[in-house]
């Protein structure tokens, strides 16, 4: 065989000539003082960087997470509330604003109502006092105008009688002017 | 000669592959080997092997995860403390689920040997990399650890009455004997099926791969050799997580056992 052997006797009996394994290495109990001892240290350095640097990093960073979502949470909810004081506030403010314009308008339409009425009332005494004041215009023009009929009627008829020839007293053509004119 | 297997192909005899010089060989992964000097040096305790590489991989991702990814204590984490803070969620809530909130003081023991066999199975998906979790050596002694302190804890915390465990209150007193036999059967083999669980699954997935690769030399059935290959490498993704995974809440189910005997 051209396969340069290995030390048999170093490599110990789970290791053939050809440097392949005799049955299963995980059998093999040369090797096993070897794994045991690194594998106590690998769990010990991973227990210490776990205890030591890791753990308390990791809880702390959570704590701090869960303190910050919570604070987090309650101010939203504050603010929530505020918010909701705000809205009822502004509703309040919009139905007293509201309530107000009404009365505002009411008594606006009030007054105006009470100085229409004024106006109304006063409009209707001018009325009276000016059509009465007409009628007693008219009644005197009207007596002017009868006074002014009679008149030229004595005028006219103490000129017709003049014209005809004839004399006639003053006082026969009123008595016969204002029995004709009385007569009509 | 570096590598004797690849100069000259040679099988052990009577291996139909012989002539082909096809060659299979399993289970060298899982040789310990000196990582200075050569193959056949012998390996004394303190030998600095592959075994001392690839754990010392582990660590350093632990430190990289755990360590450097959280440097930043931030509100808002980033992908790498994100994911820290994702795995010690959920080994804390493991731990207060199943064993109970007076065991959260085990917690940063849990949570090193779920960290430790979770890194070091990923590892050992990277190819021609070796996993220590594959070792009986390894596993024996961390189910070793879980067994010794379940058995210290229960009686420092409960006493005598921590053999109330095997004494079953709620059965017919008449076959209590006979349970109390079982459960003392089933509480020392405990230690072995949780060990040889997560070493099995490991070696049993690695040498499936490795087999395949073999095959992956003959040109004929290489295309499907390599569909296995990927095929069963995707599924030793998954065992390299549910294996830790199972190694972790097994522990706390014992746990449990140590704080509440009477359960």
């Amino acid at each position: 065989m051209e396969i340069e052997p290995i030390d048999l006797e170093a490599a110990g009996y789970c290791v053939n000539s050809l440097g392949s394994a005799i049955g299963m290495p995980q059998l093999c109990d040369a090797w096993f003082a070897n794994q045991i001892f690194w594998l106590v240290v690998a769990l010990v350095a991973i227990y210490l960087i776990l205890t030591k640097v890791a753990l308390p990093r990791v809880s702390a960073t959570l704590a701090e997470r869960s303190g910050t979502i919570s604070n987090d949470l309650a101010a939203a909810e504050d603010l929530n509330r505020q918010a909701t004081d705000a809205e009822k506030a502004y509703e309040k403010a919009l139905a007293d604003a509201r309530a107000e314009a009404q009365r505002i308008s009411g008594e606006a339409r009030a007054a105006i109502k009470a100085d229409l009425d004024a106006a109304i009332a006063d409009a209707d005494k001018r009325i009276a006092a000016k059509s009465a004041e007409s009628e007693k215009q008219i009644a005197e023009v009207r007596a002017g105008a009868a006074a002014s009929v009679a008149e030229v009627a004595r005028d006219v008829a103490a000129e017709i009688v003049t014209a005809l020839g004839m004399q006639a007293d003053r006082s026969t053509i009123d008595a016969a002017v204002s029995s004709r004119v009385k007569g009509n | 000669m570096a590598d004797p297997v690849a100069t000259t192909g040679v099988l052990t005899a009577g291996d139909p592959a012989h002539a082909e010089g096809l060659s299979f060989h399993p289970m060298d992964q899982f040789m310990v080997k000196p990582l200075f000097g050569d193959y056949g040096d012998p390996v004394y305790w303190y030998t600095i092997t592959n075994v001392t590489l690839w754990m010392a991989l582990a660590v350093l991702c632990v430190v990289g995860l755990f360590v450097l990814g959280t440097s930043r204590r931030a509100i808002i984490p980033n992908r790498v403390q994100s994911v820290a803070e994702l795995a010690y969620g959920f080994v804390y809530k493991m731990i207060e689920d199943v064993t109970g909130r007076d065991a959260v003081k085990f917690f940063p023991y849990v949570f090193t040997l779920f960290l430790f066999i979770l890194f070091a199975n990923f590892l050992a998906l990277i190819p021609s990399s070796f996993s220590p979790t594959s070792h009986i050596a390894v596993t024996g002694l961390l189910a070793l650890a879980v067994f010794l302190t379940v058995t210290i804890v229960g009686f420092v915390k409960n006493g005598a009455s921590f053999l109330g465990l095997f004494w079953v209150t709620s059965a017919p007193l008449a076959i209590r004997p006979v349970l109390a036999v079982i459960e003392l059967i089933s509480y020392f083999v405990r230690p072995v099926s949780h060990s040889i669980r997560l070493a099995g699954n490991l070696t049993a997935g690695h040498a499936v791969l490795k087999v395949f690769a073999g095959f992956a030399q003959v040109a004929a059935i290489s295309p499907l050799a390599v569909l296995g290959v990927t095929a069963i490498y995707g599924l030793e993704v998954l065992v390299a997580f549910i294996q830790a995974y199972v190694f972790t809440i097994l522990t706390c189910v014992y746990l449990k056992d140590a704080l509440h005997p009477n359960h």
